[in-house]
């Protein structure tokens, strides 16, 4: 079992949005020419996350998964709602989208500035619908595992943009081919970028308990063998 | 909208009509020009397989999508359409993905999530916001025949590229001979090895640009200044 740190490194770096699933592109590409207006929306990508992902977690687990509305009537445990999942998850998302830039204009004038026009973009932003979706299939144990996941995501979403953003403001100076230039270089700097954050699934996070015991299995075989052959 | 109706009614296949098909296929590409809808387009080019049934699953929820919309077009307020929006679509998406775990489960395995990503899949919303929402139901129907099929090609031209270099076979069926230890046949007598770059993630988002160099190099109108 992987332990709630482990999720949220991971989500970070060798799991990224961008770069391992291709998710949110539409937005990463059109906001990401300056790194003020990338740093907003990032900021709003990993606010709406933290939101939507434990909401629908607790959707998920208590109305939609098979068995989820055991805890209403023992009658409906075999109940399986979760082909529902899509249009409950895109829904909650879309209100708590608006939900969220209604409280933030009302209390915090000051970040409704800052994110005030990237808000309403997000609700149809893949990275969004994508969080909730692989928790759904990954099926985390606890909301815990789930927020740390969400968060990460967010994160790792923030740290894509940025950078792009922060390479296309050097780029305008250089001497790209004139046919490559704005949508072509961004796809293939990505794309080089994508391959440098790939170091990183090398790194073993924590202990995997599974694997330990089976090269200790093997080590032991090893002994016995080496032993048999002394004899 | 209301001069349409004193005008003698346009045939079904005029050279507007035929435009909106032909239009998003080349220059107003909706991935390589208008750049949307690639969030779920790149992950799952790895096999053409995958390509063809995403592009079949885009067609139709854009298809009804688009028509569905137009027709209510003059109903949905104003102030709530992105919801009114987002049930069709999330509607449509649930039927595709109920099928496909039915008649192809491989598939829809290997697909995952990138199925229900076609709610938030931007060409659909974009589609919708743009055309739909102004237009009647059969030139709304041409749009989104051209807009899939826009779609589709760059997708299955990337895949192709995808699965011949990086596994060496199209649609599953080996092009090169096979690498087995021991029973290599084929092009891997030689020593030829496949591109593992290939089936990586990274190397569809340049297989992509590298699309759009060559074709803005042959219409160089669609240049950008930077």
């Amino acid at each position: 079992m992987e332990s709630t740190l482990d999720i949220f490194v991971k989500a970070i770096f060798s799991e990224n949005m961008i770069f391992a699933y291709f998710l949110g592109m539409c937005s990463y590409l059109a906001v990401s020419k300056t790194v003020k207006t990338a740093v907003g929306l990032g900021a709003a990508v990993i606010f709406v996350l933290t939101v939507t992902v434990p909401v629908n977690y607790l959707l998920e687990n208590y109305l939609l998964k098979e068995g989820a509305l055991e805890w209403l009537n023992p009658e409906w445990a075999d109940l399986d709602l979760s082909f529902l999942s899509f249009i409950m998850f895109i829904a909650v998302v879309a209100s708590i989208v608006q939900l969220v830039e209604m409280l933030v204009e009302k209390f915090a004038p000051a970040l409704y500035g800052a994110l005030g026009i990237f808000l309403p973009l997000i609700a149809v932003n893949c990275s969004i619908l994508g969080g909730a979706l692989f928790m759904q299939e990954r099926q985390y144990s606890t909301i815990l595992d789930a927020t740390a996941f969400s968060v990460g995501s967010g994160i790792g979403w923030f740290i894509a943009i940025v950078a792009i953003a922060a390479i296309r403001e050097k780029v305008r100076y250089s001497n790209v081919p004139a046919p490559l230039r704005g949508l072509g270089i961004t796809f293939i700097l990505t794309g080089l970028m994508g391959i440098a954050f790939m170091a990183f699934m090398g790194i073993k996070y924590g202990k995997d308990g599974e694997d330990d015991k089976k090269t200790a299995q093997v080590v032991v075989v090893d002994d016995n063998a080496n032993e048999n052959n002394d004899y | 909208m209301s001069e349409d109706v004193k005008k003698p009614s346009e045939p079904l296949f005029s050279k507007k009509n035929k435009k909106l098909v032909t239009d998003p296929l080349t220059d107003n590409n909706p991935i390589t020009i208008q750049v949307l809808g690639i969030c779920s387009a790149l992950a799952i080019t790895v096999q053409v397989e995958q390509g063809v049934v995403m592009s079949a699953a885009v067609l139709f929820v854009l298809i009804f999508g688009n028509v569905i919309i137009s027709l209510l077009r003059n109903m949905i307020p104003s102030r709530i359409r992105i919801i009114v929006q987002l049930v069709v679509v999330a509607s449509l998406v649930i039927i595709v993905d109920q099928l496909l775990a039915a008649f192809l489960p491989d598939v829809s395995e290997k697909l995952s999530v990138f199925v229900g990503l076609i709610i938030t899949n931007c060409i659909i919303m974009g589609r919708f916001e743009a055309f739909a929402m102004a237009n009647k139901p059969w030139p709304s129907f041409m749009d989104a025949l051209g807009n899939s099929f826009g779609y589709a090609w760059i997708l299955i031209l990337v895949s192709i590229i995808r699965e011949l270099f990086g596994s060496g076979s199209f649609y599953g069926i080996p092009i090169f001979g096979s690498p087995l230890p021991g029973e290599e046949w084929g092009l891997y007598t030689m020593g030829y090895m496949n591109n593992n770059m290939m089936i990586l993630p990274p190397m569809a988002l340049i297989i992509v640009g590298i699309i759009i160099w060559v074709q803005r190099s042959r219409n160089t109108a669609l240049i950008e200044e930077h």
